[in-house]
């Protein structure tokens, strides 16, 4: 697992994949760049509502799902 | 009577099979997704196929818009043409219609009249939220599909169960990457093709359709799957108690007027937004020239064009007198410069 700046031996899975855990959904956004996307995010099967981005906290093991809407064709 | 669909039969059943043979599909685009779904349904031996596109085939599309041969392209074919011409030589025993249109508001109703389902194959979302409400206003089955890159996504929506597009979405994007700015390669665009397909097919099976939208990275392998019922929205305006279907609206249609005597098209988008003119230059900055920026417009030259584009999106294109031939060049424009904020 590469480090990119998250907090030292603590994990998360997001999209299947191990990275190493952001404090906040807001902060996985922006890790990702989609903090101003159209995304559908999912932690641990429960799907977190936009203004709740920066107030849910994520902890070690969370399973995340994230859905990015792209226009495409 | 040929065995053409056995192996298929044999999976889905005669019924199923039968249902098939009855359906009458929309495909709406006719670039890489609507190629791959076209191919397959006229394979499949869906009854009546309708493809509906306004572009025309260029060579940038050959690399994975898989109906189109390099002949399409010399003669510069419309693509509803070019598809329509394949797809009969695939299966000449279906209803195949090509149509070269630009889907609007205004025209989204008439061309989904008497089909079963419906296949988005759009490059935008302006097109596909437009397509969303003449689906839930018409009752009919919806199979939402979009990829850049390397990733995609699919969702099949179902007036009355499932969220629609306008629940998931709300607005607009602000920031809508699209082919042109950032590539595709075409593993991605058989991946989204086949889910949305495999929804086509499982609605005429009579299967549940679970509201869950998939989308998959090929080359980072990642992919997720949510399910999306409690985004369901009930005072949706395209879906909820009272809907008033906004996107077939006139007021939030893009409109468009020749400019008598300039030689030049006035484009005016239905929903209004504010581009920065600064990060749109520097996105364009390679694909065109004399690129001028003010507080007001951006003004260059794009092939043979000269585009001024204001900061809510409105844009006068010289040297086009064409509404039809317009659009797409502000389509190619927007996607271009990454339609940012």
């Amino acid at each position: 697992m590469a480090y990119l700046g998250g907090e030292k031996g603590m994990s998360i899975t997001v999209n299947g994949k191990q990275v190493e855990l952001f404090e906040s959904v807001q902060q996985l956004l922006a890790h990702y760049s989609l903090e101003n996307r159209i995304v559908v995010v999912e932690v641990n099967r429960d799907i977190v509502m936009k203004e709740n981005y920066a107030t849910t906290r994520l902890s070690h093991g969370d399973v995340v799902e994230i859905v990015h809407f792209v226009g495409g064709g | 009577m040929n065995n053409r669909y056995a192996r298929q039969a044999l999976f889905l059943g005669e019924n199923t099979q039968q249902r098939i043979q009855q359906a009458k599909v929309l495909i709406i685009g006719a670039g890489a997704l609507g190629s791959a779904s076209a191919e397959m349904l006229a394979r499949a031996g869906a009854g009546k196929l309708t493809i509906v596109d306004r572009d025309y085939v260029e060579w940038s599309n050959l690399q994975r818009q898989q109906l189109y041969i390099e002949t399409d392209v010399r003669q510069n074919l419309p693509k509803a043409i070019a598809a329509e011409k394949r797809l009969a030589q695939i299966n000449s025993e279906i209803t195949i219609a090509g149509i070269v249109e630009d889907v609007h508001g205004l025209n989204i109703e008439e061309l989904m009249k008497s089909h079963t389902i419906v296949v988005d194959a759009t490059d935008n979302f302006e097109t596909s939220l437009m397509i969303n409400d003449a689906a839930m206003k018409q009752g009919i089955p919806y199979i939402f599909g979009a990829c850049v890159g390397s990733y995609g996504l699919a969702m099949p929506i179902i007036p009355g169960e499932t969220p629609c597009l306008h629940c998931l979405l709300e607005h607009l994007p602000l920031d809508t990457m699209t082919c042109d700015a950032v590539g595709v390669i075409s593993p991605i665009v058989q991946v989204i093709a086949a889910f949305q397909v495999m929804h086509v097919l499982k609605w005429l099976a009579g299967k549940t359709m679970a509201p869950i939208v998939q989308s998959i990275d090929l080359w980072k392998e990642e992919r997720a799957e949510i399910n999306v019922a409690k985004l369901k929205n009930p005072h949706c305006l395209t879906c909820g108690e009272k809907p008033i279907y906004p996107f077939l609206q006139f007021e939030n249609q893009m409109k468009t007027h020749v400019l008598c005597g300039r030689d030049a098209v006035q484009l005016r988008p239905g929903l209004v937004q504010e581009y920065s003119l600064e990060q749109l230059a520097s996105n364009i900055s390679q694909q065109v020239t004399n690129l001028v920026v003010n507080p007001y417009l951006l003004s260059c030259q794009f092939e043979v064009y000269r585009i001024v584009f204001f900061a809510n999106g409105r844009a006068i294109i010289h040297g086009v007198t064409d509404s039809k031939k317009a659009r797409v060049i502000y389509n190619r424009f927007i996607q271009m410069g990454g339609a940012c904020k």
